[in-house]
């Protein structure tokens, strides 16, 4: 197959994929670390695609545009004149257009939508929805423009952790309902290109005992599924804090006399307490990292945006992402 | 103490206290500890106010549901041992929402048994049962309308999912009406009732042409087990209908406080803010915001800028390097501090008259009664 040739490393970074699936527990910020690798991805005239599949328009949110509509538009420059396109997958919509590019349904297609056909399909079976949104996502990722390919890279962001294997089990949930038919040929391609060398699927995780646990179980799950998991991201990474020396009431005193700044019992209590909480909170997260390093990913960090994501921020999270090795 | 929030203050023992509050519904964007708020009110309404509570928590990290005594996913509440309610005779018991068996229990209900063993073999159901969007969100209102309806309760706490959208359990019990009512669904079951061994041999040309398609596209097979499970769960539809209908007036009443739960990040902020107005337009009763993680300095006189020039000035000095690594942790934390109530700012200008409480960050996650007693008192402070 000429795609499996053309896979290695298209960006020539540290991302070799050309489908990158990003995934993560709810409130990680998977979209901005997806948004943030189709960025970078896009540099040096490259051309990637941003996909989401949840109706969440995340991506118009992060960019602040108008909600995406159901074609890839494009979303933003790269630095060295590469491109960053967007698509909000519209199962229905993907429905009618698979259903048109095999049928040629034309305005019977229109008919279905209007008695609700559409939405009955894509509610009653949602191992289908799937199949259409991944299905989709391949399209995009395998399509070809003249000599070459539409996109250098495809960047996917996917439902969290705890919906992902089963959103990328596709072929699973559609032979349970469909034996036989384009739908089933359908899904055991979207199957091959999902556990192939071009997709990788990365977690996104913060430094808190809930979304590593998670980012664990999913691993487990997707390398039991035989999905080839890719990085881990540690999103909204803090400064490291000061070494953990512990400080005496006395000594912290006498610094802060030297320093020229009250000194008082209240005070010096006060900043005590307060380091010590960090401290805590720097176990927390050293264990936690630990956890993580046990994985044997590579792991890559993000730096916490104190202002939230930006532009400007995204293109930093680009820079260190690409950096990442 | 200097204010925060232009809003007025949120009196959580109020809440919990008013035995004229039945039900708790906590929500807000994943992430920002819905599950630990609910399941620290839930036991600070049995602890400090004699309340007889249950909590339904859907997906509890796993050490927080150990603490409670969770260690299977049973459906049923069990009572959490070990906590003090000497004093208050009040309760707690928690469960953890099993979708499968509650959609399961459902069925059970609404029909005979040889029906519901032919509805529970249908690979649509088995689909719909465990991957249906929106399943989790129903089943969780459906919990919810059984465990009122049982009258057992003084207050009922809820988490609600974690959603593609937070607002997705409300919009749950319209979709599947709407899906129950739909044309389509209508016309799938036309034939089952007529009797007719064709489910598509009395339809419209148009729907002949659908049936085609459907057909090339899906199988037949598939086709027959879909007017199976679509006739088998025909008897049940006027009763799935009622109870979300039921369930949705229930949250309207008077005797329901929705607690929104963010966190000062600029998603969470957003999302609470884009639930309020929700709630408010379906008319459903807002309690107040407790905004979890907050971060406040002790000592708050002493400045970041101030604290980083002499950070600066003492490490060049030499000696003093534990006190330097203080002022510059002091600093980093006022300066978020500010941050944070900037983003919160939002929220509350929006909605200044929505009651909040600002719940100072953990240095640790929660995971035991103890850390749920100490978050509790944490969202009650006065």
């Amino acid at each position: 197959m000429r795609a499996a040739e053309r896979t290695a490393d298209p960006a020539g970074t540290e991302w070799p994929a050309r489908l990158h699936v990003v995934t993560g527990k709810g409130g990680t910020g998977k979209t901005s670390v997806a948004a943030a690798l189709a960025l970078a991805l896009a540099a040096n005239g490259r051309r990637t695609l941003l996909v989401e599949v949840e109706g969440r328009q995340g991506i118009a949110q992060l960019f602040g545009t108008d909600p995406l509509p159901y074609a890839e538009r494009h979303l933003t420059d790269a630095p060295g004149g590469g491109e960053v396109r967007a698509l909000a997958v519209d199962a229905e919509e993907a429905l009618l257009e698979y259903l048109d590019m095999f049928y040629k349904l034309g305005a019977a297609g229109r008919a279905l939508r209007k008695l609700g056909a559409i939405d009955f399909a894509t509610t009653i079976a949602p191992g289908l929805r799937d199949v259409l949104l991944t299905g989709k996502v391949k399209e995009a990722t395998t399509r070809t423009a003249g000599q070459r390919r539409a996109y250098d890279a495809v960047v996917l962001d996917a439902p969290p952790t705890g919906r992902i294997g089963r959103f990328l089990k596709v072929t699973a949930e559609t032979a349970r309902l469909a034996k036989v038919g384009p739908i089933k040929t359908q899904s055991e391609g979207v199957a091959a290109l999902l556990r192939s060398p071009m997709t990788a699927v990365h977690v996104v995780t913060l430094l808190e005992e809930m979304p590593v646990q998670e980012t664990v179980d999913a691993i487990a799950e997707l390398t039991q599924l035989g999905f080839p998991v890719g990085r881990v991201i540690v999103n909204a990474a803090r400064p490291p804090l000061p070494a953990g020396r512990p400080v005496t009431a006395a000594e912290l005193r006498r610094g802060l006399l030297a320093a020229g700044l009250p000194a008082d019992r209240d005070t010096v209590a006060g900043l005590a307490a307060e380091a010590r909480d960090q401290w805590i909170r720097r176990e927390l997260e050293d264990s936690l990292r630990g956890d993580l390093a046990e994985l044997g990913l590579p792991l890559t960090e993000l730096p916490l945006l104190p202002d939230g994501v930006d532009r400007a921020g995204l293109a930093a999270l680009s820079r260190v992402l690409v950096r990442a090795d | 103490m200097p204010s925060e929030h232009a809003a007025p203050q949120l009196d959580v023992d109020q809440i919990l206290a008013d035995p004229g509050v039945r039900i708790v519904v906590c929500c807000g964007a994943g992430g920002v500890g819905k599950t630990t708020t609910a399941a620290a009110l839930a036991l600070r309404a049995a602890e400090q106010h004699g309340r007889r509570t249950v909590v339904l928590t859907i997906d509890p990290a796993r050490r927080l549901a150990q603490s409670l005594g969770l260690t299977e996913l049973d459906n049923t509440p069990r009572q959490v041992k070990g906590i003090d309610v000497e004093a208050s005779g009040g309760e707690l018991h928690a469960m953890m929402l099993d979708m499968k068996r509650t959609f399961d229990d459902v069925v059970l209900q609404h029909t005979d048994p040889a029906k519901a063993a032919e509805i529970f073999a249908n690979p649509f159901y088995q689909a719909m049962s465990s991957t249906f969007a929106g399943t989790q969100e129903y089943m969780a209102m459906e919990k919810l309308g059984q465990l009122h309806a049982r009258g057992e309760w003084d207050l009922i706490v809820v988490d609600t999912p974690p959603s593609r959208s937070a607002l997705d359990f409300l919009d749950a019990p319209a979709r599947l009406s709407r899906f129950l009512d739909g044309r389509m669904l209508r016309m799938l079951l036309a034939p089952a009732r007529s009797g007719g061994r064709s489910m598509f041999s009395l339809v419209t040309a148009s729907f002949g042409m659908f049936s085609k398609v459907v057909q090339k596209v899906l199988g037949a097979q598939l086709l027959t087990d879909l007017s199976g499970f679509v006739a088998a769960l025909d008897s049940m539809f006027g009763g799935f209908r009622q109870r979300a209908e039921q369930t949705y007036r229930i949250l309207q009443a008077r005797e329901t406080a929705f607690l929104l739960v963010a966190a000062p990040e600029p998603d969470a902020v957003r999302e609470a803010a884009y639930f309020a107005g929700r709630l408010r337009s379906e008319r459903m009763p807002l309690a107040g915001l407790v905004l979890n993680r907050v971060h406040r300095p002790t000592v708050p006189a002493l400045d970041a800028e101030a604290c980083l020039v002499a950070a600066e000035r003492l490490a060049e000095a030499g000696g003093h390097d534990s006190t330097v690594d203080v002022l510059r942790a002091h600093a980093a934390l006022a300066q978020q501090a500010l941050r944070e109530q900037r983003v919160a700012a939002r929220f509350t200008e929006a909605f200044p008259q929505v009651p909040a409480v600002s719940v100072t960050a953990q240095p640790a996650d929660v995971h035991d009664v103890d850390g749920l007693r100490t978050i509790g008192a944490a969202i009650s402070r006065l």
